[in-house]
């Protein structure tokens, strides 16, 4: 992967293994993601996409292995200081907070960035309000990349589906992250709203500079936005490298289609 | 010759103009002096309304306009302009005829091939757009465009890697416009006042129902004295408020948020997106307001829809007021003095029932709003002037300027399109059809003269419109004059008039009635999937899809109920209780401009869909009780796609006298 001309690597994930009981989630996956680009993982269900994210974002630790981020090791982290470090994340089940208005919903993004007072805070007075008013106004910007502006007071639990990936899309984009971990943004989308989703994702990499893994099924989605794709099968990386390369991969094409026996 | 005619007074000769304010440019330059700091037009930017006053906006302009300039631009050049409506697109149009050129708006979903015939026939020049969207179109037309040199975009987002050099955005032209200036003191000055009242101000592409677009000149004189006549009329002041929402290509939107903003002073506003007019609507709460009969339904079918849901002894009252309302109004329009109790409980209704309601739709503070484009049905007309709204019907086209017609205050009636305003002349042919002649009379169709000599007589616009005058002077449209036609027995046959009843229904979206040299009237129909939908999700009717839900015999049901009452309310009015529709069938698809079926206004091309459905229309007059069908269908990318459905047909009840037939 160290190929030249290639930008340094954000994120290095070497070696890592989980295992659940008796159950070998990841066995012994590495894969390098460099600065500003949008990679895919794909593969078969079961194949530990997830949890590979999941041990990336720091909610489950990997039994061996090592993950750098920005050059530093940070295996180990909790989930709150890895979002410190500007790792951010949306949900395979869309994990919104149902009763509360989108712009709500966007603002608890900007949580980490926020320091302030109780008692300020509560009065909206002062540096409290100040902040208030910064953190509004960076929200507002990333409502109007997604075109969201229309649905801003609505209560999230009222929102179609695909409208509810793009909100929590924008969640995720309110905390500036470096890494942004997509798990199947355009899961259970119409032509479409996928067409859309891919117009925002490329948006925000090309806006914000954001690089991006993400996790997709549809292949054709897969092949229009990431130049990057690692492909996994039982645990294992089975291939790595440009679109083209892992298409054609017959180890991809195995897992996907079954081994011929001839 | 015999003819009926009318004319609105005229207080003075109807189309003088002072020379020192005769143009748009010098006009804002004067209100950027006597009205300085007074809010000329407020964007919603970022959630957050964003003023610009009169100074500002000449400001502004200027740079636009220097800007150009700085690129070549030369008098008698044509601007194309591209995007939703905001405020650095109204400035570049004050921009361009600073300079003595002449914007050109067109409508911003327009697909690729539409725009390129536009912009080729205008030889465009220069073209401002609003964003990457219109960027991609542009460039994508461009081989075809030759005269097309610079492109000036609004929105920089996603545009960063364009590396095309013709290319700019709308800052680094205004840098351009500020350096120009250093080294040309005085130029926009001296620009503006080369100007006349006679040179062309606007090129508008009429959609056209037929064939390609055809070019609308108008020039200064036309729209500013049309302007004036209609805010002397109406008593429009500078403290008003409009929204800015409908396609900047529309002559309307070109009269009411820029045109009429400019003379009388008052303030423009332009919605944050297409999707919130309707809140941005309630938080400017405009004083002055204008809706095609389709905004007006949607709005209503929004309300109903939530009153439907709501707690049932609140939809009790909801209705009983509503209803109250209806039956004030209704004596009201006939100048009759309502019942005292009526009166009384109306007042009671204002608090509990039309203020809330007005309050919510955004429109407790018009004055004078305005329907126009299509007939309205009587009952929707009715709705808003019942809650104290001042809904008027208005007539005109782009040809006259957009104005032709409206109805006085205090002397509103459902099936008039009002009196000529001053200055203006109606006359009727021998033939029925409508022609006029005012101040606002176009100055011919760009490069089309063969058009001009069909529609331009002597100084009269031909309307095409089918239309009486009553004995109080007021118009009233009866149809297309080439659109009405004879059943095969004889009898009068108006289609628009027949569809705009059975749209009245909330259930039904858009109507096609056939009947010219047939025995009856049969009618092609599409739900509306907001109201059927909502219909059918409280009767726990699944359904997949648009086409799925338009073929349930129960939705069959509900319209042939609708379509049974239009043919029983036919029968009250003679002459055509002989034309009730015998026949329907609900359309797999809803009618689209991007299949031409429409045009970007949304009014039905008769010819094209009957032409289109031909197989539909024999199998309505056939015995069969369904038709196979296959549709074509263009996505707004310009791909094209085919659809296949089995649609049934279905039969409504004849009622009184003409079921005799």
């Amino acid at each position: 992967m160290s190929g030249a001309g290639r930008p340094p690597s954000l994120l290095e994930v070497d070696g890592i293994s989980v295992r659940f009981g008796a159950v070998q989630a990841l066995d012994g996956v590495s894969l390098e993601i460099a600065r500003g680009e949008i990679a895919a993982i794909i593969g078969p269900n079961g194949a530990g996409k997830t949890t590979l994210l999941n041990v990336i974002s720091g909610f489950y630790h990997p039994n061996e292995g090592a993950i750098r981020f920005a050059g530093a090791d940070r295996t180990h982290l909790k989930p709150y200081e890895v979002a410190t470090l500007g790792i951010a994340r949306t949900f395979q089940n869309v994990a919104l907070f149902k009763g509360m208005s989108v712009l709500d919903n966007i603002m608890t993004g900007r949580l980490l960035k926020m320091h302030g007072s109780f008692l300020l805070e509560a009065l909206y007075w002062g540096p409290a309000r100040r902040q208030e008013l910064e953190h509004r106004g960076f929200v507002e910007q990333i409502i109007d990349f997604l075109e969201i502006q229309a649905i801003r007071k609505t209560p999230a639990g009222r929102l179609p589906y695909g409208l509810q990936k793009r909100v929590e899309l924008a969640r995720a984009l309110a905390a500036e992250p470096t890494l942004l971990l997509l798990d199947e943004p355009m899961a259970g989308m119409n032509v479409e709203e996928k067409e859309d989703m891919c117009r925002f994702i490329l948006g925000v990499n090309d806006e914000f500079g954001t690089t991006m893994a993400l996790i997709e099924h549809d292949m054709s989605v897969v092949m229009d936005i990431s130049g990057h794709v690692v492909a996994l099968d039982y645990g294992r990386k089975i291939a790595d490298g440009t679109p083209d390369q892992v298409r054609n991969d017959p180890a991809v094409i195995d897992a996907y289609l079954g081994v011929a026996h001839a | 010759m015999t003819r009926a005619t009318t004319a609105g007074a005229s207080v003075r000769p109807a189309d003088s103009l002072d020379p020192a304010q005769d143009t748009f440019p010098k006009l804002v330059v004067d209100n950027a002096t006597r009205l300085a700091d007074k809010v000329a037009i407020r964007e919603k930017h970022l959630g957050i309304w964003q003023a610009h006053s009169w100074s500002q906006y000449l400001a502004e302009s200027r740079l636009i306009a220097l800007g150009l300039a700085a690129l070549g631009f030369a008098r008698g050049d044509r601007t194309a302009v591209i995007g939703d409506n905001r405020p650095p697109l109204y400035w570049a149009m004050l921009a361009t005829q600073a300079l003595g050129g002449v914007p050109v708006p067109l409508y911003q979903d327009s697909i690729e091939k539409e725009m390129q015939f536009i912009l080729d026939h205008a030889e465009a020049r220069f073209a401002v757009v609003e964003d990457q969207e219109q960027v991609d179109k542009l460039l994508h037309v461009r081989a075809e465009c030759p005269r097309l040199e610079y492109i000036v975009y609004e929105d920089p987002r996603g545009l960063r890697h364009y590396q095309e050099p013709f290319l700019l955005s709308l800052a680094e032209l205004k840098e351009r416009g500020a350096k120009f200036a250093t080294d040309n003191p005085g130029w926009f000055e001296a620009e503006v006042a080369k100007g006349a009242g006679d040179d062309l101000a606007v090129i508008c592409y009429t959609s056209g129902t037929t064939g390609q677009p055809k070019g609308a000149m108008l020039s200064h004189r036309n729209l500013i004295v049309t302007a004036r006549n209609a805010i002397e009329r109406e008593g429009l002041r500078e403290s008003d408020e409009v929204v800015a929402y409908l396609p900047m290509a529309w002559v309307g939107d070109h009269m009411f948020s820029f045109s009429q903003s400019v003379v009388a002073g008052f303030g423009t506003n332009c919605p944050e997106s297409a999707a919130t007019v309707l809140s941005d609507l309630k938080e400017i709460g405009p004083t002055y307001f204008f809706a095609p009969p389709r905004i007006w339904e949607n709005i209503l079918t929004a309300v109903m829809i939530r009153v439907d849901d709501a707690w049932a002894p609140k939809r009790a009252m909801i209705r009983y007021f509503l209803d109250l309302a209806r039956r004030t109004e209704r004596a009201r329009l006939a100048h009759r003095v309502p019942a005292l109790a009526d009166r009384l409980l109306y007042a009671l209704g204002r608090v509990l029932v039309y203020g809330p309601l007005r309050d919510n739709l955004g429109m407790r503070r018009i004055r004078v709003a305005y329907t126009a484009g299509e007939a309205i049905g009587p009952e929707l007309f009715e709705f808003y002037r019942s809650l104290g709204i001042n809904v008027k019907q208005l007539y005109g086209m782009t040809e006259s300027s957009a104005l032709i017609c409206i109805q006085k205050d205090g002397d509103v009636k459902l099936d008039t399109v009002g009196t000529p305003l001053p200055g203006v002349e109606v006359c009727i042919t021998e033939s029925g059809e409508v022609i006029v002649r005012s101040p606002g009379v176009f100055l011919g169709y760009y490069k089309n003269p063969e058009a001009t000599q069909q529609t331009l007589e002597d100084g009269w616009i031909r309307t095409g419109d089918a239309g009486v005058l009553d004995r109080d002077g007021h118009l009233k449209i009866i149809d297309r004059a080439r659109d009405v036609g004879r059943l095969s027995d004889g009898t009068l046959f108006a289609p628009k008039y027949l569809e705009n009843k059975v749209k009245f229904s909330p259930f039904v979206k858009e109507a096609v009635c056939v009947g010219d040299g047939r025995p009856h009237v049969v009618a092609l129909l599409n739900i509306d999937l907001a109201a059927v939908g909502n219909w059918a999700e409280r009767r726990n009717i699944a359904y997949t899809s648009y086409a799925d839900l338009a073929q349930k015999a129960e939705v069959y049901d509900l319209v042939r109920h609708e379509v049974n009452r239009v043919n029983r309310s036919l029968v009250e009015e003679g002459d055509l209780a002989g034309t009730q529709i015998r026949k329907f069938l609900l359309l797999h698809k809803e009618l689209d401009a991007d299949d031409q079926e429409m045009t970007r206004t949304r009014k039905v091309r008769r010819g094209f869909v009957a032409q289109k459905y031909a197989p539909l229309i024999e199998g309505l007059y056939s015995g069969v009780d369904h038709v196979n069908v296959e549709a074509q269908v263009t996505y707004e990318d310009g791909r094209v796609g085919m659809v296949r459905a089995d649609i049934r047909i279905a039969e409504a009840e004849v009622a009184g006298a003409g079921a005799a037939r």
